[in-house]
């Protein structure tokens, strides 16, 4: 089993979960998140002085999946999420040792 | 000059004048509140409010009568007297027999400009004034400063029989300031420098971000600042007349003008028309219009408010090149403003739009005029400053001006009200963003 990671665009989250749901996955965690990357912050001005704000508003969206739909599952969020300018987000997925799931008690792959 | 009778009219004018006048201050305090971070904005708002409480009820004890008493026939204050303001009702005679309007109108009124302009000095020491300290600054710096410069620029004597005596030294002087660009915004952007100066920078100036956490409270502030600010300049004709029908159309004209001279400004040398400028502009307008708003042209107070905004925009930034920390720019804009308001007199000056007026240098009447306002405008912003340094350093010394350096980065609200404005107070976005 994995757990995929996905740091998006607050305004893309719509369309990932669209294209998540066409794709089979009916289920997901999401929380607000701030941070930076490659992109920096962005600069605002207040009566001529700047300031640099460097933690910008993201999603953080988790779904949890078998082994074999992991490769399938990113790229969905991938093409989903991109719109090719800097500042898109990141991927990544890790492995996971056991998922229960709390109502039935099931464990492993059919706890997903 | 013949008594001039009460008048209901202009009565009726004044009390909502004096009305106008009071909201400001709330305005004010939302204008400041909004600039601040989240962990101090009720504190901000606090030390506007407390000076209302603290200046009413000195105004009733002796203020008033400090300010426009009668009895020492002293140019530099009205009368040391513990009046109580009771003696005064149905008393018309006690403002010189000049105003058509009860004496206690104009004593309420009056009360309304002392207490903003201690007021206006709370912006320069943002987020780390002890409360306490800061009302019994507010107590000793009307009693000793603003009571006596009004008299210096608002009293125009007593009149008995042919003789008037009792004139302010600055109104004798004949100093033009029709509703206080010296006694009020000179005077409090002075003190502000003093006190910004005493006082230091606020911990992490320059190092973190000090960004305005509301500014959509910036512009609801600005927005009432503006309203009452009719009061102030058409109220101060004393009267619902003329005078103050251009005093009420150069206020809205000039302000107008300042609001888009501060954002082109931006536009051009940021890339970007800011709303807190946009708010700055109005404000830094309503200031330079003060003093001259019934003694121009609406034409020249386009001009006025344009150069005022242009020129408090740019001023603003003087604090990081000297390196003070006036936090929310009292001396860019209200001293900056105060004096181009007070100076653009001499130039713009006219008799043609009111007749007691004085031609200034545009208009064929010479330097004169130019170098009394220079003279009146210097004069306010070097006794504010020296007696606020004063009067600041005592209070540093005995019971301390500034919070700990702990409760500062904690939070003025927590530590010195035991509250917080919003749920997340001190959360990333209002404290310690960037």
């Amino acid at each position: 089993m994995k757990l995929i990671t996905a740091i998006l665009k607050p305004f893309k989250l719509d369309d990932v979960k669209d294209a998540l749901q066409a794709h089979g996955i009916n289920g997901m965690t999401v929380s607000e998140a701030s941070g930076y990357g490659r992109q920096g912050g962005h600069t605002e001005v207040y009566r001529g002085a700047e300031y640099t704000v460097d933690l910008i508003p993201k999603v953080r969206l988790e779904v949890l999946v078998d082994d074999a739909d992991a490769d399938s599952v990113i790229a969905v969020i991938v093409k989903a999420a991109s719109t090719g300018s800097i500042g898109d987000g990141k991927v990544w997925s890790i492995p996971v040792d056991q998922v229960v799931r709390v109502r039935t008690g099931e464990r492993g792959v059919d706890a997903i | 000059m013949d008594q001039i009778a009460l008048n209901s009219g202009d009565t009726a004018w004044m009390l909502a004048s004096t009305a106008l006048v009071l909201l400001m201050t709330p305005g004010l305090a939302f204008f400041y509140g909004g600039m601040v971070r989240t962990k101090s904005v009720l504190n901000m708002m606090m030390m506007s409010m407390v000076t209302i409480g603290i200046v009413s009820v000195l105004w009733v004890i002796y203020g008033f009568q400090v300010a426009f008493g009668s009895s020492a026939n002293s140019p530099w204050y009205g009368s040391i007297s513990f009046s109580g303001l009771g003696g005064m009702v149905n008393d018309l005679t006690n403002n010189g027999g000049v105003y058509p309007i009860p004496v206690l109108v104009f004593a309420a009124f009056q009360l309304m400009f002392a207490i903003i302009t201690p007021a206006l000095i709370s912006g320069a020491i943002a987020d780390r004034t002890k409360f306490t300290a800061w009302a019994v600054f507010v107590a000793i710096w009307v009693s000793v400063v603003y009571f006596p410069v009004a008299h210096w620029v608002f009293a125009f004597g007593n009149k008995v029989g042919d003789t008037i005596t009792g004139v302010g030294f600055l109104a004798g002087k004949g100093l033009e300031d029709f509703a206080g660009g010296t006694a009020v915004h000179i005077n409090a952007g002075a003190a502000g420098l003093a006190l910004a100066l005493l006082l230091g920078k606020r911990v992490g100036w320059r190092k973190e971000s000090m960004r305005p956490h509301s500014l959509p409270l910036v512009m609801l502030g600005s927005g009432l600042l503006w309203f009452g600010w009719f009061g102030f300049n058409a109220g101060s004709a004393l009267a619902a007349n003329g005078i103050a029908g251009l005093a009420f159309l150069n206020t809205q004209v000039a302000t107008a003008g300042a609001l888009l001279g501060w954002i082109i400004v931006e536009k051009i040398r940021d890339g970007h028309p800011t709303s807190l400028g946009a708010a700055s502009g109005a404000v830094a307008g309503l200031v330079a219009i003060t003093p001259a708003c019934a003694f121009v042209a609406p034409w020249a107070a386009v001009v006025i408010g344009v150069v005022a905004g242009a020129l408090c925009a740019l001023a603003v930034g003087l604090k990081y090149k000297l390196g003070f920390d006036d936090s929310l720019d009292v001396v860019g804009v209200h001293l900056v403003g105060g004096l181009w308001g007070c100076i653009s007199i001499g130039f713009f000056g006219t008799h043609v739009v009111n007749s007691v007026g004085v031609d200034g240098l545009l208009y064929g009447g010479g330097a004169g005029l130019l170098g009394k306002q220079a003279f009146g405008a210097l004069f306010v912003l070097a006794y504010s400053f020296i007696a606020t340094l004063i009067i600041g350093f005592i209070i540093n010394k005995t019971i301390g001006f500034r919070v700990t350096r702990d409760a500062e980065l904690e939070g003025i609200d927590l530590n010195e009200h035991a509250e917080s404005a919003y749920e997340n107070a001190g959360s990333p976005r209002g404290g310690m963003s960037a």
